[in-house]
């Protein structure tokens, strides 16, 4: 048990999971890669088209996989925070950093997906609904960490003010979720909602999972490769670091 | 620790009284921005009074945030909020007296001034007081909530651009909210449900607020 505790700190130096982190990237990309394909395979060519819907439909194999993705995204992020206040670790803070920009990226994927998919279905690119809008919050959240870290020029004060915003974000999440939920009930009813659909072909849940999946590796090699620019960039006065990049040359 | 809060609370707002200036410019742009949206939407009534929970509600998010990069920069500045970090006590609990004392100079003339811009908008009554009960409820949980965002920000470069990024998503809750009571009474329903909810917001926010705040200005500090 003790053995394996200072294993897995070991890799919480940077050091040490610089190498391995560019070991694993590749492995992560092909992953997506093939995860990819397939998942666009069944989504674009087996997955038969919708009654009601048409082909617009297949809008929803990338939307809802980068929805489920810039919500995650956030939750590991304030995961990272959280440990990175607790135990002081320098890679937490970066992992945090390195991932904000993805989720971001994420969140507004899955508002420019919906808005496509809207202006056929909906006929607006745009509408208040509970989900649409606490998506828009989540994005203005990013936006809010984002900012906030490149405005403060000492990289740790930045991680841990980042920590704290981060943490905040995530304990109103929730709040925001249901606010503009009960809100919106007195506004307007029924809009279409993909969990409630009633039977959803196996074949299109299949496209769906292997999207979500693809978008997962996507999201741990891109991460990975910016927690290693970070790296380089905040420890390059180190020896390890110097060592790396004359070894290079 | 009421002692230490009560202290606090007297000190700022001692601060506050010698710069008067401070308080009332925050009051005129809360004004001026009320008094634009009849200009700029035309004055029939029935549209006016449908848009002054929502007017009102979002120019008094915009006055407290006007105010907020104050509220520790000056103790910054003067190395007042060092020593007040180095104190024995909870600098949480120094921080809940200075959001109660931003309060008393910013949420309460906000929520004293609303009922009368009310009148412009041809509010009824009900929705006057309501408007007034939803303000005095909501705008604890404004100061509470920007105090974070003040000290993330404090000494960071363009600050205040900064920090509205930061704290306007984070206010969306207590507009839905406040701006939400005012309109179910315009529109018939009760504001009961949405005048709890809002006070649930503020007891939380005015409860935790303080502690992540104390935590992002020991951050500031180092």
């Amino acid at each position: 048990m003790n053995n394996r505790l200072i294993n897995w700190f070991k890799y919480a130096s940077p050091q040490s999971f610089y190498p391995i982190a560019g070991k694993m990237i590749p492995w992560f990309w092909a992953l997506a890669a093939v995860f990819g394909v397939a998942g666009l395979y069944i989504g674009f060519g087996v997955a038969p088209t919708d009654a009601q819907q048409g082909e617009g439909y297949r809008i929803i194999f990338l939307h809802v996989p980068a929805a489920w993705m810039s919500m995650f995204i956030y939750l590991v992020m304030a995961f990272w925070a959280a440990l990175g206040l607790a135990f002081n670790t320098r890679l937490s803070g970066m992992m945090a950093s390195a991932l904000a920009p993805t989720g971001a990226v994420f969140a507004f994927l899955a508002l420019w997906t919906g808005a496509l998919w809207g202006k056929p279905m909906w006929g607006a690119w745009w509408v208040w609904d509970a989900r649409l809008t606490s998506e828009l919050i989540l994005l203005f959240l990013y936006i809010g960490f984002i900012a906030l870290q490149s405005a403060i020029d000492d990289p740790r004060r930045a991680d841990k003010a980042g920590a704290i915003l981060a943490l905040v974000g995530v304990v109103n999440i929730p709040i925001i979720y249901f606010s503009v939920k009960w809100w919106n009930t007195l506004h307007q009813g029924s809009s279409v909602s993909l969990t409630k659909s009633p039977s959803m072909a196996m074949t299109m849940l299949w496209g769906m999972l292997l999207c979500a999946l693809a978008f997962w590796m996507y999201s741990i090699a891109v991460a990975l490769m910016r927690a290693r620019s970070i790296m380089l960039e905040r420890e390059r006065h180190t020896e390890w670091v110097r060592a790396l990049l004359t070894d290079k040359e | 620790m009421l002692t230490l809060i009560r202290a606090v609370i007297s000190r700022d707002l001692r601060l506050a009284m010698r710069r008067q200036a401070d308080i009332v410019s925050a009051m005129f742009f809360f004004i001026i921005v009320v008094s634009l949206f009849p200009l700029g939407i035309g004055p029939e009534a029935d549209l006016l009074r449908k848009l002054a929970p929502g007017v009102l509600w979002v120019a008094a998010l915009l006055a407290t945030m006007l105010s907020l990069p104050r509220l520790f920069a000056d103790d910054h500045r003067d190395g007042t909020l060092e020593q007040l970090a180095l104190a024995p006590q909870p600098l949480g609990l120094v921080v809940l007296g200075k959001v109660i004392a931003h309060w008393l100079v910013s949420g309460l003339p906000l929520a004293l001034l609303a009922p009368i811009l009310g009148i412009q908008f041809d509010l009824s009554n009900d929705a006057l007081w309501v408007l007034t009960v939803s303000l005095l409820i909501g705008t604890p949980a404004l100061s509470g909530i920007g105090a974070i965002g003040a000290a993330l920000t404090l000494g960071v470069r363009g600050g205040g651009v900064l920090l509205s990024l930061l704290v306007l998503p984070l206010y969306i809750p207590v507009l839905i909210f406040g701006a939400g009571a005012v309109d179910a009474t315009v529109t018939g329903l009760g504001p009961q449900a949405h005048l709890s909810l809002l006070g649930a917001l503020t007891l939380g926010g005015v409860f935790f607020a303080p502690w992540a705040t104390a935590a992002a200005l020991r951050i500031a500090l180092e």
